[in-house]
C-alpha cells in the first residue's frame, strides 16, 4: 500500500450548545477520538446518522476548523497554520463538494466565471490559459461552454453539481472532500454524477473522502469505509467486505435498513428507542440504548476500536476476534 | 372488484403550464400502491389534486372517483369529510403538517372531533390509543407537549397518529421518511406496514427510494413528466421492468452486494414542463428512440395481467405477441 496522502490521529472536537433559552450550555462531542489514513488514489467512504460528526470530520481535514485535540497531516506534513502561504498552498491541493450545489453558487454569475474563481484567487496561469483551463474542466464534467455561459439557475441540479465539481477539481487538487454530493438529486441524474466522479477519480489519481449517509452510493465509489456513530468510528472495513458482512450490531441495522427491491423485508433488523442524541451521549457504548445485543458491561465501558481480523476494525465488546469472525 | 379510487384522465395545468397530462391510476381495497418517479413529474399534485387541496390557479380536470364517487369539483363539505376522514394524507414536509404552538392533544382532538362520532372523555382516550400505537413512550404525558418537543422521528409518529385519526380507507404518504435516518426510517415503515395490516387500510407511497417502494408496496406506478409511464407489481417491476425510463431507474440504483458495475445513467434531464417535446416526453433521453416516438404520445396500455405500459416499442411487441396470438 501507498503512503497515506491523509493522515488524521485521534481529533476530537466539541461544540457548546444552548438548551433553550435559558437552558445551561452543555458540551456537544461532534467527534471523539476518530483516526483515520486514507491512501493516495483511495476513497474513504463516511458514513452514519445524522449528527454523527460526519460533516465535522470533513472540515477538521481539510483544515476549515482546527480540531480541539489530534493533528491531522497532508502528504506527511502537519496541517500548516490557517492565513500562511503554507497554508494557502495546502489549501489549493484539497477541495471540498458541498451537498447544495445551487447554495455553493453564486446565482449573480455565470457558471465558467465560478469555475475560473480558484484560479484566479491562487494566481494560476495567465489569463488565456485560465480560459482554456476552464473549458477543459468543462470538458471534463461533459459540459459545454454554452453551459459555462449559463447562470446557474439556468443549469439542472445535476449540472450544477458537475460545474462545482469543475471549479473544485480547477487547481487541480490531490485531494477532494465530498460532503453528500449527489443527496439532492434524483436518482438518474445521481447516477450520472457518480459515474463521473469515478472516472475522473481514474484519470486523475485523486484522492476521496467521501461523506454520504447513502450506503449505495458510498459502496459504489469507496475503497474502505467508516461508520461513525455519535462522534465516534464504530467500524471500519473494506467496502464490499463491510456491506457484505457488518460486524457491528449498529453497521448490521443500517445495512439491514437499506432496502433493496427484490428483497423482502423480512429478517430485517428494526431497533427500537429513539435516534441519537448529540448533546446527550449515553455513557459506555453510545450504541447501547438501541442495541439489540447490549450487555451490561456495555453502559458503562467504552468499547475501543480493535482489529477483529483482515482489515476490519470494530469498536464493540462483544466483537472481539478472529473467532467471532469465523462463527459469524 | 371495484377500486376503492380511480383516476381517470387527470389533467392539472399552472398558469397555462400543464404538469399532469393525463394520469391513470386504480387502486384496490387494503392495496398498496407505490408512486416514483423524477423530481416534478407529478407525484405530490397527482393527490393533491385529488383530494381538491390545489391553490386556486390551478386547473384540474378529468375523474377521480372514491367508490364511485366523483371528487372533482365536489361541494367543499363533502370533500372536508372525506380528507382526513376516508382519505388521509402525510405529507412531504412534516413540520409545516402540525402547528407549532398547539399541544399534541389539541390537534390530535380536533381532528377525532372533526371525523369521529367521540365525544369528552373519549376523545382523550383515543388520541392516547393513537399515540400508543404509533410507538411513542409514556403517550399519556406526552400528549401535553408541542411539536418541537419530539424528535424528527417522533413528529413523523405523530403525524401518522394524526392520519389515523379518521380511520382512513385510504392513507396518502408522500415521502414520509426521507428527512429521516436509515435506522429511524425502517421503524417507521415497519409500523406502517403493521397498522395497515391491522386497519386493513390501503395506502399509496410516494417515494424517490426505489428500495423503500419495492418493499413496501403490491404495486408500482413509475411517473414521467405527468404522466404513469408504466405499472406493475413490484417484484415484476424490478426484476423485468419494460419502460425503458423504468429500466434506466434500475439500472441507476447502485447495488449494495455482489459485483460492482457501472451505474447506467440515463443522459440528459427532464424536459421543462412549458416545453414539452410532442409525442414521447421520454424521447430526447431514450436509447431507443425512433421515428414515431415523435409524433404521438404512447397511451398506457396493457402488455400482460395488471401490467401497463406506455411505451411504443411495448406496443408494437405486444401486437406481435397478438398477432401470433391470432395465427
Ligand atoms: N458549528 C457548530 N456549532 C454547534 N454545533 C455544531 C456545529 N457543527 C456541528 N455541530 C453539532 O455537532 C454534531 C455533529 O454534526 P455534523 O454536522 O458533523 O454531523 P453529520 O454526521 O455531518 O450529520 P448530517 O448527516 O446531518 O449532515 C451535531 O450534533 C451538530 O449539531
Ligand atoms: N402550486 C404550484 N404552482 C405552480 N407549479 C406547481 C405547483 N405545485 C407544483 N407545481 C409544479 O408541478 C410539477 C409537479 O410537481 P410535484 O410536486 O407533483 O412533483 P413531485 O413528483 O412530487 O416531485 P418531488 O419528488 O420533487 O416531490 C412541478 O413542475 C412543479 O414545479
Ligand atoms: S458494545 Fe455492547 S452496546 Fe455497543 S454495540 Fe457492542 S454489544 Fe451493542
Ligand atoms: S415511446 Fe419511444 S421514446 Fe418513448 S420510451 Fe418508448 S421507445 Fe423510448
Ligand atoms: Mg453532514
Ligand atoms: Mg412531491
Amino acid at each position: 500500500m501507498s503512503a497515506p496522502l491523509v493522515e488524521v490521529s485521534a481529533i476530537s472536537r466539541s461544540y457548546s450548545m444552548r438548551s433553550g433559552m435559558f437552558g445551561r450550555a452543555t458540551a456537544v462531542h461532534a467527534v471523539d477520538g476518530v483516526s483515520l489514513s486514507i491512501a493516495k488514489g483511495e476513497t474513504l467512504g463516511l458514513v452514519g446518522e445524522s449528527g454523527s460528526g460526519k460533516s465535522t470530520t470533513g472540515r477538521i481535514v481539510l483544515g476549515l476548523e482546527p480540531p480541539d485535540r489530534g493533528a491531522v497531516r497532508f502528504d506527511g506534513k502537519p496541517m500548516a497554520a490557517p492565513g500562511t502561504a503554507a497554508w494557502r498552498a495546502q489549501r489549493a491541493r484539497m477541495q471540498m463538494i458541498f451537498q447544495d450545489p445551487l447554495g455553493a453558487l453564486d446565482r449573480r454569475l455565470p457558471v465558467a466565471t465560478q469555475i475560473r474563481e480558484p484560479l484566479d484567487i491562487h494566481g494560476l496561469g495567465t489569463p488565456a490559459e485560465r480560459e482554456a483551463r476552464v473549458r477543459e474542466l468543462l470538458r471534463a464534467v461533459e459540459l459545454t461552454p454554452a453551459h459555462g455561459a449559463r447562470y446557474p439557475g439556468a443549469l439542472s441540479g445535476g449540472q450544477r453539481q458537475r460545474i462545482v465539481l469543475a471549479r473544485a477539481l480547477a487547481t487541480k487538487p490531490d485531494f477532494l472532500v465530498c460532503d453528500e454530493p449527489v443527496s439532492a438529486l434524483d436518482v438518474s441524474i445521481q447516477a450520472q454524477v457518480v459515474n463521473l466522479l469515478c472516472d475522473l477519480q481514474a484519470q486523475l489519481g485523486l484522492t476521496l473522502l467521501f461523506i454520504s449517509h447513502d450506503l449505495r452510493v458510498v459502496r459504489q465509489i469507496s475503497t474502505i469505509v467508516a461508520v461513525m456513530y455519535l462522534g465516534r468510528i464504530v467500524e471500519i472495513g473494506s467496502a464490499d467486505d463491510l456491506f457484505a458482512r457488518p460486524e457491528h450490531p449498529y453497521t448490521q441495522a443500517l445495512v439491514s435498513a437499506s432496502p433493496a427491491p427484490g428483497r423482502r423485508s423480512a429478517g430485517r433488523i428494526v431497533l427500537a428507542g429513539d435516534p441519537p442524541n448529540p448533546a446527550a451521549r449515553p455513557q459506555g457504548c453510545a450504541f447501547h440504548p438501541r442495541c439489540p445485543r447490549a450487555i451490561a458491561r456495555c453502559a458503562s465501558e467504552v468499547p475501543a476500536l480493535s482489529a477483529v481480523g483482515g482489515d476490519r476494525q470494530v469498536a464493540c465488546h462483544l466483537v472481539t476476534g478472529a473467532e467471532t469472525r469465523d462463527a459469524a | 372488484m371495484s377500486p376503492l379510487v380511480s383516476i381517470a384522465g387527470l389533467h392539472v395545468a399552472f398558469n397555462g403550464v400543464p404538469v399532469l397530462r393525463g394520469v391513470d391510476l386504480a387502486l384496490g381495497k387494503g392495496e398498496a400502491v407505490g408512486l416514483v418517479g423524477e423530481s416534478g413529474s407529478g407525484k405530490s399534485v397527482t393527490w393533491l389534486a385529488a383530494l381538491g387541496l390545489l391553490p386556486r390557479h390551478a386547473k384540474v380536470s378529468g375523474s377521480v372517483r372514491l367508490d364511485g364517487r366523483e371528487l372533482l369539483g365536489a361541494p367543499a363539505a363533502e370533500l372536508d369529510l372525506v380528507r382526513g376522514g376516508r382519505v388521509a394524507m402525510i405529507f412531504q414536509d412534516p413540520a409545516s403538517a402540525l402547528n407549532p404552538v398547539l399541544t399534541i392533544r389539541k390537534q390530535l382532538c380536533e381532528a377525532l372531533a372533526l371525523h369521529r362520532d367521540l365525544q369528552g372523555e373519549a376523545v382523550k382516550a383515543e388520541a392516547k390509543r393513537l399515540l400508543d400505537l404509533v410507538g411513542i413512550p409514556d403517550a399519556a404525558r406526552r400528549l401535553s407537549a408541542y411539536p418541537h418537543e419530539f424528535s424528527g422521528g417522533q413528529v413523523q409518529r405523530i403525524m401518522i397518529a394524526m392520519a389515523l385519526a379518521g380511520n382512513p380507507d385510504l392513507l396518502i404518504a408522500d415521502e414520509p421518511t426521507t428527512a429521516l435516518d436509515a435506522t429511524i426510517q425502517a421503524q417507521i415503515l415497519e409500523l406502517l406496514s403493521a397498522i395497515r395490516r391491522e386497519m386493513s387500510m390501503a395506502m399509496v407511497l410516494i417515494s424517490h427510494d426505489l428500495g423503500v417502494v419495492a418493499e413496501n408496496c403490491d404495486r408500482v406506478a413509475v411517473m414521467y413528466a405527468g404522466r404513469i409511464v408504466e405499472q406493475a407489481p413490484s417484484n415484476q417491476l424490478f426484476a423485468d421492468p419494460v419502460h425503458p425510463y423504468a429500466q434506466g431507474l434500475i439500472g441507476a440504483l447502485p447495488p449494495l452486494d455482489g459485483p460492482r458495475r457501472r451505474l447506467t445513467a440515463i443522459p440528459g434531464t427532464v424536459p421543462d414542463p412549458a416545453h414539452m417535446p410532442g409525442g414521447c416526453a421520454f424521447a430526447p433521453r431514450c436509447a431507443f428512440a425512433a421515428e414515431p416516438c415523435g409524433l404521438a404520445a404512447p397511451r398506457l396500455a396493457p402488455i400482460a395481467n395488471d401490467r401497463t405500459v406506455a411505451c411504443i416499442r411495448a406496443e408494437a411487441s405486444r401486437r406481435a405477441l397478438l398477432g401470433m396470438a391470432a395465427e
